[in-house]
């Protein structure tokens, strides 16, 4: 059974295409690894993996954990949240749909921020889940049980969703790679809504050919989101070996502060690989980056207080009983469905919309994201790429940061200007490194960033490095 | 220094909700429905459950690019939706989907009124309140019925162009008339598909400064529209001639018991953090739908009302034919078969003495769905016109026609109703008339014509009307050597 785990995703698919494997023998290894999670990754799983019937296609009998943010029909869709207990949707999102017409299955539904907001897992009403490389440490978030979920052998593959870094961010701090495909790629019909023009949805794997294959798989414009337009001429498996011709950009913001000693040292090693490869290094400049996170913190708290409205204990999820009338009812509902991080997003986002601040916060901030957009733009007359650690750490210890929220929101710093301007990055794992404080090595992220909908472009310069790279480590009793 | 009451203008401002007549919600596939069990035309979008999205409806942009295009509105070459936020349990995502700052129609005119804009939106649910006033306070349980939420609506607001409440009202009627001519609304004003609001406001005559507005809810017909203006208006002005002063604010209008109640004072309104809807791209009309909308536009009341007037109508009766369409067509087709008849003298006996011949019927009915085709009415006219029957006949024969249809020349001659030619007949007729009228004949030669009624009134009874009025009077004076 350990052969079909340690098995990719692309490999298992040709295999089970050609029949020298069966799609029900796959899944149900997957689903017995599944079973044993001590990692919290999973918030649920399917229960009965007989009667296995799928769809012909390139994922033909793929098991895929899902990010509890998409609404299942039938199966319980919380978003890591109290206030959506017991929730089950009447209809399933198009991702979903997407790789069910490709022949997957979703295999469970993983464990997440709530409604996606943080970047440890911490904020799950859920509880923690684990780093499968340090069970002391977080995993990432927002999409923290998926990437545990891949990288901890509990999935072949999952998917995610990112609003300023929730699948780069976890994938880095996990060793696999995540993407975020550019804005509009992917249909955001049935996601759970955080920041409805920066959330996007993508896969973590534990390759670039996997990330490449879901994402042929999701991509697509759907009737039903109006921001979709998919990527046109599709996507496939990436097979470009070398770097020549291509250039790399840094952004000179980049200042040693910004992130820890083990990820710059592992930041320049791999910068050394990209020209070993025949890539080209050069200096970029993104003066707007270093408001990213400030006008992160305002357009997406400001557009989650206004998605998160909906959640009054009228129609479905939690209602609280008691109440004496109409607004206590809404008061004790969202006062007890809720978690801290939720409502201070809210508290920020109202607050953020309320006449008389407007301009001076939102009006201010979508003119810093309008910059950005711009500052890449620019960059990428320059350069093919622009490249910066996915985070500016390695895995760090639960309980480390849940008091302190601004550093908490500095994990996002390089992740969030690529969400604010749309564009496509990739994380992929580059190395390890020790934490500050000591300890066994874990692993970092390498990040590219591409022009809007160049994903094929991408999945084939982080399919070269990724060789060239070689990065073999996985967490102890880990196959693969 | 309290003002005259008689010194203070109206200025009304008029904000009307118009449901679309599409064939299904504006951001969802579920059907539009009136009347219908609760809740069953409903979906995830339409009740907002998680990760939902909304999808514009093709045909409502079509309707919202007509309605602004009759109002002769510039169309926005890009408008954005908003998101208008608020908690209700009318509103299931907590935010209605509405256009803030750049509308899809803006800057037009019906008839005197200037249109400030029109804007697409979505409606909220239904709120039933059981037990209690029906009002949300004091009752036992509040119901919602989803059937109706996110119905397409299209908002008008007009410039406060208006000066009085019958004015208001009468406004009120031709935006009707207009929009159910564009075949895009029910326009019924007891279902809700169409409702007004009024702001009101007073300020002294000659001013152009706006004194402080109200807003007036509920005025579900033009009767109440007009009453409930009129109350408002005669608050304002006691209250200012009083010394007091207007304070802004939201009134309920109780048809019933003529009363206005506050819903909410300006301090108690609502922010609505309005900013702009992400799950939606610009709305951009193509240069095919705009074509699409204005290939679709009927020749609307305001623009036809000018082109009787044109053709020497009074501007009464050209409003009353034009107001609706089937009238129009059948004036249209009257006057076209009325060769050598002035238009005019038409449009007086469509809206004059056909519409009184048709209100004395049996049921009533309009004139295109009566017994008399346009081709009777106008051979009617004709020969009136030329003196071949008398007016009197004319309308004799008309009652005849409205009864039972017909030829004209026919009914003229089964009857008997041709003019009394023979100048003989008629010469000794008027002579036996003013014989045994000799009373009103002395008084008519000691210089009072009026007189003259009782001897002409018994001519006309004498010949049954066939008699040409203006015969009879020449031959009276004449007999009587005036």
């Amino acid at each position: 059974m350990a052969g079909l785990l340690e098995l990719t995703v692309a490999e298992a698919a040709a295999k089970i295409a050609s029949g020298e494997i069966s799609a029900a023998e796959y899944f149900e290894a997957w689903h017995g690894a599944a079973a044993g999670d001590e990692l919290n990754a999973y918030l649920w799983q399917v229960e009965d993996p007989a009667n296995y019937e799928v769809e012909d296609g390139p994922l033909r009998g793929i098991p895929v954990a899902v990010k509890d943010i998409f609404c299942t029909e039938g199966a319980p869709t919380t978003a890591g949240s109290r206030i959506l207990e017991g929730y089950r949707p009447p209809y399933t999102a198009t991702a979903v749909r997407q790789l069910d017409a490709a022949g997957a299955r979703v295999l469970g539904k993983t464990n997440m921020d709530e409604f996606a907001m943080g970047s440890s897992n911490e904020n799950s009403a859920y509880g923690p889940v684990l780093n499968p490389w340090d069970r002391d440490r977080v995993p990432g978030g927002s999409s923290g049980g998926s990437a545990a979920a891949v990288a901890g052998g509990l999935a072949p593959c999952a998917i995610g969703t990112d609003t300023g870094g929730s699948i780069r961010q976890p994938a880095s701090l996990c060793g696999i790679v995540g993407l975020k495909p550019t804005y509009g790629s992917i249909s955001r019909y049935g996601m759970i809504a955080f920041a409805s023009s920066l959330d996007q949805c993508g896969p973590l794997t534990r390759d670039v050919t996997d990330a490449a294959l879901l994402l042929a798989a999701l991509q697509g414009r759907d009737p039903c989101d109006s921001t979709s337009v998919g990527i046109e001429g599709g996507i496939a498996a990436p097979s470009r070996e070398d770097l020549r011709g291509l250039r790399f950009g840094v952004p000179g913001e980049l200042s040693g502060d910004a992130f820890d000693a083990g990820v710059r040292e592992n930041f320049e090693a791999t910068l050394a690989k990209i020209e070993s490869l025949g890539g080209e290094i050069a200096e970029v400049t993104l003066p707007s980056a270093e408001h990213g996170i400030s006008a992160y913190y305002v357009l997406a708290p400001a557009e989650a207080s206004s998605n998160l409205a909906r959640y009054d204990g009228v129609r479905y999820g939690r209602r609280s009983e008691n109440s004496a009338d109409l607004l206590e009812m809404y008061e004790n509902t969202r006062a007890e469905g809720f978690g801290p991080e939720v409502k201070r997003r809210i508290m920020l986002g109202t607050y953020a919309l309320s006449s008389g601040y407007y301009d001076a916060y939102y009006g201010q901030a979508q003119k810093v994201r309008t910059r950005i957009a711009e500052d890449f733009a620019q960059a990428f007359a320059a350069v093919d790429f622009v490249v910066t650690p996915t985070s500016p750490s390695v895995a760090f210890g639960l309980g480390e940061k849940t008091d302190d929220p601004l550093s908490m929101y500095l994990n996002d710093f390089f992740t969030v200007p690529m969400s604010l301007a749309g564009i496509p990055a990739i994380s992929i794992p580059s190395g390890l490194a020790a934490p500050e404080g000591g300890g066994p090595e874990l692993p970092v992220g390498f990040q590219i960033a591409a022009p809007a909908f160049a994903e094929q472009k991408l999945l084939e310069a982080a399919y070269a490095l990724e060789r060239g790279i070689g990065f073999e480590a996985r967490p102890e009793g880990v196959d693969g | 220094m309290a003002e005259s009451a008689h010194e203070l203008e109206a200025v009304i401002g008029l904000e009307i909700h118009v449901q679309l007549a599409t064939r299904t919600k504006m951001f969802c596939g579920c059907a539009l429905s009136f009347g219908d069990e609760p809740n069953v035309h409903t979906c995830p979008v339409c009740l907002a459950h998680p990760g939902v999205l909304p999808v514009p409806n093709e045909q409502a942009i079509l309707y919202a690019l007509q309605i602004g295009l009759a109002l002769e509105c510039e169309i926005a070459p890009h408008s954005i939706f908003h998101r208008k936020n608020y908690f209700y349990p009318d509103s299931p995502k907590a935010y209605q989907i509405s256009q803030f700052d750049i509308p899809i129609a803006s800057d037009g005119q019906l008839g005197d009124v200037r249109i400030h804009r029109a804007h697409l939106e979505e409606d909220a649910a239904k709120m039933i309140h059981v037990g209690g006033s029906g009002r949300i306070h004091g009752s036992g349980a509040s119901l919602v019925d989803f059937n109706r939420g996110g119905t397409p609506l299209v908002e008008i607001v007009t410039e406060p162009d208006l000066r009085s409440a019958a004015e208001a009202a009468e406004w009120a009627r031709l935006l009707r008339e207009t929009v159910r001519q564009l075949g895009v609304s029910d326009v019924n004003m007891e279902e809700g598909s169409l409702r007004v609001d009024a702001n009101v406001s007073v300020r002294p005559a000659g001013s152009d400064t706006l004194g402080t507005k109200t807003e007036l809810k509920n005025m579900n017909s033009f009767r109440f529209l007009q009453r409930g203006v009129e109350a408002e208006l005669e608050r304002q002005r006691e209250l200012i001639g009083a010394g007091g002063t207007v304070t802004q604010e939201t009134l309920h209008f109780d048809p019933v018991s003529g009363s206005l109640t506050s819903l909410r004072s300006k301090e108690e309104s609502h922010d609505y953090r309005y900013f702009p809807e992400p799950d939606l791209v610009p709305l951009v009309p193509t240069e095919e739908m705009l074509r699409e909308a204005r290939e679709a536009l009927p020749e609307l009341p305001a623009a036809r009302i000018e082109r009787y007037e044109g053709m020497g109508l009074a501007g009464d009766v050209a409003a009353t034919l034009a107001a609706d369409p089937g009238t129009a067509a059948y004036f249209e087709a009257t006057a076209g078969a009325a060769a050598g008849v002035e238009p005019k003298i038409v449009g007086n006996w469509v809206t004059g003495e056909l519409a009184a011949a048709l209100r004395q019927g049996e049921d009533e009915v309009a004139a295109a769905d009566s017994k008399v085709e346009p081709a009777a009415l106008a051979a009617l006219i004709g020969l009136v016109s030329e003196k071949k029957i008398s007016h009197g006949s004319g309308k004799t024969l008309l009652a005849a026609l409205v009864a039972e249809g017909g030829d004209p020349a026919a009914i003229v001659e089964r009857e008997g109703l041709a003019q009394i030619s023979d100048s003989g007949e008629l010469e000794s007729i008027v002579a036996a008339a003013v014989a045994a009228n000799s009373e009103a004949a002395e008084q008519i030669k000691a210089g009072n014509p009026k007189a003259i009624g009782a001897i002409v009134g018994a001519v006309m009874k004498e010949t049954k009307g066939r008699a040409d009025g203006g015969e009879v009077n020449r031959l009276i004076r004449e007999q009587l050597g005036g």
